[in-house]
């Protein structure tokens, strides 16, 4: 019987020829990512075990990003007890450089690993073609101490891609096109494969926001099939070598094939207070904003910058409006340096920050208050997830949310 | 007996524990928070051997582990829903939280009304009736009967 992506990769993983959907499968993780958000509370679990001891601490990679610099006495707590942790072991360790998905796909992930991370949207790496899946802290402890664990296979839901998104459409909105049509559960517990020849015109930068958003519809993991532009994103960084390159066998088992026509894919809102509440932007037009955002792990890559850059050039920000610009790492950052990117961002009025999760973390940086708005290039809209509980978040692409952060609405870029 | 506390569907863990809170130095210090944006009262009215009930995709979103971890920090007995989002269940077994699938319960309830749960034998009562709930699979039960995912380290 043929095998998914998926099934290749938690096969490899379990050192067996074959599995399928469904079958519950011991694992041995090729790395092990986890962030600010959760690791305070996996070192007190680690302290209190009987016999402490990490599996293999070449695995390991810590990353300090989501409240960065630390904005309070308790958090800073907490983050110093991560990294007196970190130094006193020998764990990869990074602070300050940027979001973890970021710095884990400019440096650390291979095609073919089966990575967990405390942080849900490490399916990011799945553009990479390695499966990787977010765990809770106890899952991740006992991954550290053991080198293993324990998944059950999942179904996977295949996405054929044709053609080529229209000018002015962004892989964002393919993605939020999807998990609008599915629904915040419509991959619950299951893989989102991705190919076909519309996937070629996609860049690395967006076939990463494509599989990081995989999570907002309850999915496991989101894969992709490689070809030169991730083969060449590899050599461009670090040269790695994959573990192993897997394409989905031609008998290979779905639980549904959808095929998306990306012509057809039109700019999308999600609005508040669900990452599957979408509507054509078109539809979400005129919405007054307090605060527009462009960043996160899902769209503050070199690219996006490129896109709010272009329109935000020579123009300048709405005087009613804060515009939050935060390179995903330092070498975006840099490299928006490089190609002049910031200047124009300055020069528009925008407040440019240091890499981290920022406004798509909601308790950092940016935070809106009581009933104001926000447009932002992050993961999520959920009630609260910016700030005040009583405040809202539309999500859309990096173009739409910096001619909205100029126009003071949201608009599109065409307008 | 314990009281019913009902939320609607896809409640996310943002809700549950706001980002805000979980850098502090332990769930003790974050509890007071939980479901804050949709009920600032509720860890002052939550009691030990309460109940969550919901609609479907219970725990989506982030996977924070702060969030099953202070429901079952407030004495939380069980969340019983529709359906589960994936890393929250994993979540909530590996730390000891019951989670129950149960399709008619969140239907046929009001916030506040009185409930029991057998555990063991998977039954639920309420308004004088009962209601079953779908096991778990093998694999997390016997994470569950041996008290969570650490236990089985320190075996």
């Amino acid at each position: 019987m043929g095998m998914t992506i998926a099934e290749k990769i938690i096969a490899l993983a379990a050192g067996k020829p074959e599995t399928h959907a469904g079958d519950i499968e011991t694992v041995t993780l090729d790395r092990l990512m986890s962030n600010d958000g959760t690791t305070h509370l996996t070192i007190d679990m680690y302290n209190k075990l009987k016999n402490p001891h990490i599996a293999d601490i070449d695995k390991l990679v810590w990353i300090v990003d989501h409240n960065v610099p630390a904005d309070s006495v308790k958090t800073a707590a907490s983050q110093k007890k991560m990294r007196d942790f970190a130094k006193e072991h020998g764990i990869k360790f990074y602070e300050g450089e940027g979001v973890c998905h970021q710095i884990m796909m400019e440096k650390h992930v291979r095609p073919g690993e089966l990575i967990f991370g405390a942080d849900s949207h490490t399916c990011a790496y799945g553009a990479l073609g390695a499966f990787g899946t977010g765990v809770g802290c106890t899952d991740y402890l006992y991954a550290m101490v053991t080198g293993t664990s324990w998944v059950m296979v999942p179904e996977t839901l295949r996405f054929n891609l044709h053609g080529k998104l229209r000018d002015g459409v962004y892989a964002r909105d393919l993605i939020l096109t999807i998990i609008g049509r599915i629904g915040a559960n419509g991959a619950n517990y299951k893989a989102m494969e991705f190919g076909g020849d519309g996937l070629h015109s996609i860049d690395m930068a967006g076939r990463i926001s494509i599989c990081n958003l995989c999570v907002e519809a309850g999915a496991k993991t989101g894969l992709m099939e490689l070809d030169e532009i991730a083969f060449d994103y590899l050599k461009e960084h670090g040269d790695r070598q994959p573990k192993a390159v897997f394409a989905p066998d031609a008998d290979a088992v779905y639980e549904q094939v959808y095929d998306i026509d990306l012509a057809e894919i039109e700019p999308i809102v999600a609005k508040p207070h669900f990452v599957d509440n979408v509507v054509p932007a078109d539809e979400a037009k005129g919405v007054k904003i307090d605060e527009a955002f462009l960043g996160s792990c899902n769209n503050g890559r070199i690219e996006d910058l490129r896109v709010g850059a272009a329109i935000v050039k020579g123009r300048h920000v709405h005087g009613d409006v804060r515009f939050m610009v935060v390179p995903a790492s330092r070498d975006v950052y840099k490299q928006a340096m490089d190609e002049g990117l910031i200047d124009t961002f300055i020069e528009a009025g925008a407040i440019v920050m240091n890499p981290n999760c920022s406004v798509c973390w909601g308790a950092c940086q940016g935070v809106i208050g009581e009933g104001e708005v926000l447009i932002s290039t992050g993961t999520r809209n959920f009630k609260g997830r910016a700030g005040h509980r009583d405040s809202y978040v539309y999500l859309a692409s990096a173009a739409t949310v910096a001619a909205s952060a100029i126009a003071g609405e949201i608009v599109t870029a065409q307008d | 007996m314990g009281k019913i506390f009902r939320f609607y569907k896809d409640v996310d863990t943002d809700q549950i524990i706001a980002s805000q809170y979980l850098l502090f130095p332990s769930v003790e210090e974050m509890k007071e928070h939980t479901f804050e944006s949709l009920d600032p009262e509720f860890a002052a009215k939550a009691e030990p051997g309460d109940y969550v009930v919901a609609d479907e995709n219970f725990g989506c979103g982030s996977s924070r582990e702060q969030a099953p971890a202070v429901l079952k920090a407030l004495g939380v007995k069980a969340v019983i829903a529709k359906s589960f989002a994936r890393i929250f269940y994993r979540n909530a077994i590996n730390i000891g939280l019951p989670v129950i699938v149960c399709r008619e319960l969140y239907d046929a309830v009001e916030a506040g009304d009185e409930m029991e749960l057998d555990l063991k034998e998977g039954i639920i009562t309420t308004g004088g009736r009962e209601y079953s709930c779908t096991r778990l699979p093998a694999q997390m039960q016997k994470i569950l009967d041996q008290g969570g995912l650490i236990a089985s380290l320190n075996k």
